[in-house]
């Protein structure tokens, strides 16, 4: 590959909008493989698990899947719920991605939140294949969480000390992704209702089985308070 | 959970990945507006799932036995605070991380 052909010139202008992610897909990656790791399973299954899903808040929820009985139903709804958001990236890509041949199916296989925010915001420049451009984009991030987490997955064996507690690295993910929400929103009315939804159905319903309770309440309450929350707007 | 149904569960995950990312492109074309309900839920939904996603690490805590679930109470207010004063994600999942290691390590044993 020329790095003055088509290809190259796209891969040299992606390259630089991809250096965030670099260094956050490094670090959540690393710690992703050595969490899989010390809960007793192979770099494998990172490796595989980030080439086939590549989406970083499904694929920590999944290590503790794979450790708790076996739940196809609860699995694939919570997955879905999980992935839901990748809808909407779509939708706001559908111009964008058009007439991109057969690149295309790659594109949308890899579009997670980081790839959709450079892709969705980016003003390629005017002498740079649209279609390459976004293409690197894509592959760059998938790589660093690929390379990330199969190298946690492989180093998880080297940690000498002791890892008791690693697993809250996901709370506070998820804790700092919700805050991120939180702050985004004028009112705090769809925040509240997931909060409430989930700790009313866990207390009701048990650990085991309150997953799926709770989406229901959450679409419930979303349908039902669809005028007051529009009006509040504020919507990230 | 067997090694089938490890990949089984697995390749759940993968489909239910794929189906959100492909279904826009299968379902809509540009021309065609997006139902104006579909387009409210996708802006809607994000707050009330990652509530879920952190009841959800939460839901084995038990308040009464055990440590009461303080280190995680401890832990989860570093983060807000780091992340309200820095807002730098890293920093903020790091240091209640490392925290949260000390305490159910060193603390609260």
């Amino acid at each position: 590959m020329s790095f003055n052909g088509v290809k190259g010139k796209a891969l040299k202008a992606a390259f630089p909008y991809t250096i965030p992610i670099f260094t956050g897909f490094w670090f959540l990656g690393m710690v992703y493989g050595i969490y899989m790791n010390v809960s007793g399973f192979s770099f494998l299954y990172p490796l595989f698990m980030s080439m086939v899903i590549f989406g970083g808040s499904l694929e920590f929820v999944n290590v503790s899947m794979l450790m708790a009985p076996f739940a196809p139903v609860q699995t694939f709804v919570m997955a879905l719920m999980i992935q839901a958001r990748h809808l909407f990236y779509g939708l706001s890509m559908l111009d964008k991605y058009k007439n991109m041949g057969i690149k295309k199916l790659y594109l949308i296989f890899a579009l997670c939140d980081e790839t959709f925010s450079i892709n969705c915001t980016v003003d390629v420049p005017k002498d740079v294949n649209k279609g390459w451009f976004f293409f690197f984009v894509s592959l760059l991030n998938q790589c660093y969480w690929v390379i990330g987490s199969t190298m946690g997955g492989l180093l998880g064996n080297l940690v000498n000390f002791k890892t008791n507690g690693i697993e809250f690295v996901m709370t506070a993910m998820f804790v700092v992704i919700f805050l991120e929400q939180w702050l985004k929103e004028k009112k705090h009315y769809t925040a509240i209702i997931g909060l409430v939804s989930s700790i009313v159905c866990l207390v009701l319903f048990g650990s085991q089985n309150f997953i799926i309770p709770t989406m229901i309440l959450i679409l419930g309450f979303l349908t039902i308070l669809r005028g007051p929350i529009t009006k509040a707007g504020g919507l990230a | 959970m067997s090694i089938y149904e490890q990949i089984i569960t697995i390749a759940l995950c993968a489909s239910a990945t794929m189906l959100t990312r492909f279904l826009p492109f299968m379902v809509f074309n540009s021309k065609l507006k997006t139902p104006a309900y579909v387009e409210y839920l996708g802006k809607a939904l994000p707050s009330p799932t990652f509530a879920l996603l952190v009841i959800y690490c939460l839901k084995d805590v038990s308040i009464l036995t055990g440590t009461h679930g303080i280190p995680e109470l401890i832990a989860i207010a570093v983060v807000i605070g780091l992340h309200l004063w820095k807002r730098q994600m890293f920093l903020s999942i790091a240091g209640g991380t490392i925290l949260y290691m000390v305490l159910i390590q060193f603390v609260f044993v």
